[in-house]
């Protein structure tokens, strides 16, 4: 547990009702790097990313996060929005969940509410068009343009989302928790009914967001994906961690093998093979 | 809504697709009313069959409907969706979009000449300031059903709280109604917070039930409060507006006098005309502006999704309570003028007729849709009126019409959404895309 972690889980443990959805969980994310969460169907990799995002409150466990100035968080006594707000932990969903009726550049504006509602005064400085605010309001424009430029949609800014097609709208989603200006961005499988080539695209992307200093969680079955681009993988099975490590330490482990792809070890392992 | 790549073929096709679908109404039409109007029968004197035929009505009547068929394709072809081929010319549709443009401006204007218009009618004076106020009603209530997509069934609880904070603070405090306005506009806000704090977690369905719930607390806490609000027997002799402290009397000091003309009751309606004029302007234009900042993009991502909104870092319970204390605030405002116009009020005059009458203009309106909400209350609230003539038919017709025009228009009379911010083309976002909001 090093200040190198941005995140630090300890013990999570998530129960409904009589079901453990996640056992005891603990894990380190490493600042300004990719750390997948990879598991079957089930194993409770999403309800991890509910708890550290705030969606759910954790029956038990620390979940801590540090940013660089030194700042310490506990994600599971902060509640929704602040964990955005405050602890800059930005997301997007396994169903994307944009605003469709709002034009792309609009949903990226949205993500910028908290800092744009202080430079309008909390609305009443913004009513009477104070130049402080429409400055604020041109430098949102700009990020969002940023962002709309970096994953290719600055053509399309003036389209609602709901008419841009899926691996658009995938790209769009993160740009849009990107807007939020992170220090931990955590992707729910977002190369998930991506072909190849938007996949390729999507590492790229991630890349480089992990490029300008954004540590990254993600959650991915796309194991292209996942092995090219992660730094660590954790990999969690009913509730508990099964491995950890580098991707080539995980591929290889037997455990994970078994797991993740069922007893039958030959096949398992060709599948891994051909995903690496 | 153009189609560009329009030909002449398929136009050609599109209008024997309307005069095929005429001449088939117009042969139903001749089927049906052929014995039920075309031949009167009555029973004679001693009781034997009389019948005359009426060949020429029924002529009119299939004429009508065949006539009435064209127009519906055609007005289904121009508000159709986009990319349809369609069988207005480019020209007529370019027309139609100008004059789509050209209408709030024109509005606008009528909107301020309408008491030099109408000066001498004061029938048509006082319906205009009716509409008027169910307008500014209709735009307050935008606020949180059509941007931040609370469904709100008790509106007219603000609207009774701003209409009694008047009536009492002024009989009570002598304070003018100047004074009053933004203090019934700041109770009927604080009111809307009341509100908002229980109804938070509710959406939808339940969220209307609560909110219904609400509009009737208020009017049996007024029905009942007898020592404060008089009961039933409402507030009465409540103080005229003045301009701005001269009165509009007979007496030396009144507003004729001080002008040197000579009085007439007139003034007063004109005066009450252009207040709530720029009441309603003034709703409108706070409107549009706060569609503009951060609470407005906000309200309109809260309709969208929740649960992404959450996830951005928005704080859901403030953006739900300011939208519900902006919308009660612009209900203060209209039930302060609503007291000073009248006079009298009592809780009869909020009943949840009125929260239903205001939901529908929203509704009819397109939700959302500033332009929308103003045509729609001048339909309903203008349209009742105009339907007087049919007695006791009035309700038929006019639900008839209402439910007419969400066949055709199940989105309201604008249906679609214009963006706030755009980079290169403000182009209007379709009503199919923008979610209704479900609290």
């Amino acid at each position: 547990m090093s200040h190198e972690s941005i995140l630090i889980v300890d013990g999570l443990t998530m129960r409904f009702g009589g079901v453990v959805a996640v056992n005891g969980l603990s894990f380190a994310a490493e600042r300004r790097k990719i750390t997948a969460l990879i598991g079957p169907n089930g194993a409770g990799k999403t309800t991890v990313f509910n708890c550290i995002t705030g969606f759910y409150k954790p029956t038990s466990g620390v979940i801590r996060l540090t940013h660089d100035d030194g700042r310490n968080f506990h994600l599971e006594r902060l509640n929704d929005f602040r964990i955005s707000k405050k602890a800059k932990v930005a997301r997007t969903f396994q169903n994307i969940r944009l605003f469709p009726g709002m034009t792309a550049l609009e949903n990226l504006m949205v993500a910028q509410h908290n800092a744009l509602m202080q430079a309008s005064g909390f609305t009443f400085l913004g009513l009477i068009g104070v130049p402080s605010y429409r400055a604020a309001e041109r430098r949102a424009i700009d990020r969002a343009k940023h962002w709309l430029d970096r994953i290719g949609l600055i053509d399309r800014a003036d389209d609602a989302a709901g008419n841009l097609p899926y691996g658009d709208q995938r790209r769009l989603e993160i740009a849009r928790a990107m807007c939020t200006e992170p220090a931990l961005l955590c992707l729910d499988e977002p190369a998930a009914g991506l072909n190849a080539r938007e996949s390729a695209g999507l590492s790229e992307l991630l890349l480089s967001i992990r490029g300008q200093g954004t540590s990254i969680i993600l959650i991915e079955h796309d194991m292209s994906v996942v092995m090219e681009i992660s730094d660590q993988i954790v990999v969690m099975d009913y509730g508990v961690k099964i491995a950890e490590g580098a991707p080539q330490v995980v591929r290889d482990d037997a455990k994970v093998v078994a797991a993740y792809l069922g007893a039958d070890e030959e096949e398992a392992a060709a599948v891994m093979e051909s995903g690496a | 809504m153009s189609a560009p790549d329009l030909t002449h073929a398929s136009r050609r096709e599109a209008i024997a697709f309307i005069l095929k679908n005429a001449f088939i109404s117009a042969f139903v039409a001749l089927v049906i009313f052929s014995l039920m109007i075309g031949v009167r029968t009555e029973a004679g004197p001693t009781g034997q069959l009389i019948y005359w035929t009426r060949f020429d009505d029924l002529a009119t009547i299939v004429a009508v409907v065949f006539a009435g068929s064209i127009a519906v394709e055609l007005l289904r072809q121009w508000w159709g969706p986009v990319g349809v081929v369609g069988a207005i010319a480019p020209s007529v549709q370019r027309g139609l979009d100008f004059a789509g443009k050209a209408a709030p401006p024109l509005l606008l204007i009528f909107a301020f000449l309408v008491p030099v218009l109408f000066y001498n009618q004061r029938y048509l004076l006082d319906l205009s300031i009716l509409v008027l106020t169910y307008v500014m009603l209709g735009w307050g209530l935008n606020v949180v059903v059509g941007l931040a997509g609370l469904l709100d069934l008790g509106y007219v609880a603000f609207y009774a709280v701003g209409a009694y904070s008047y009536a009492l603070l002024s009989t009570n405090f002598d304070l003018s109604f100047w004074m009053c306005l933004p203090l019934a506009g700041i109770l009927a806000a604080f009111w809307g917070v009341l509100l908002g704090f229980p109804v938070l977690r509710l959406r939808g369905d339940y969220l209307a039930i609560v909110t219904l719930a609400f509009g009737e607390i208020i009017r049996l806490v007024l029905l009942n409060w007898e020592s404060l609000t008089g009961g039933p027997n409402g507030v009465s002799s409540i103080p005229r507006p003045t301009f701005f402290g001269i009165p509009f009397t007979r007496g030396d000091d009144g507003f004729a006098a001080r002008l040197g003309i000579e009085f007439s009751p007139t003034h007063r309606i004109v005066f009450l005309f252009y207040v709530i004029l720029a009441l309603a302007l003034l709703t409108n234009w706070v409107t549009i502006r706060l569609r503009r900042l951060p609470i407005g993009r906000a309200w309109e991502a809260l309709r969208e999704d929740e649960v992404a909104c959450r996830a951005l870092g928005i704080n859901i319970t403030t953006t739900k309570l300011t939208a519900f204390a902006t919308g009660a605030m612009f209900g203060g405002f209209a039930g302060a003028f609503f007291a000073t116009r009248q006079g009298f009020i009592s809780p009869e005059s909020f009943t949840f007729q009125e929260s239903a009458l205001v939901l529908a203009i929203v509704v009819l309106g397109g939700m959302g849709s500033q332009l929308g909400v103003a045509l729609a209350a001048v339909a309903l609230i203008g349209g009742f009126e105009l339907f007087r003539g049919f007695d006791q038919y009035r309700m038929l017709v006019f639900g008839m019409a209402m439910v007419l025009l969400m066949i055709w228009r199940p989105r309201g009379l604008i249906g679609h959404r214009a963006p706030t911010v755009f980079l290169k083309q403000n182009t209007a976002i379709s009503a199919e895309l923008a979610k209704e909001g479900r609290g």
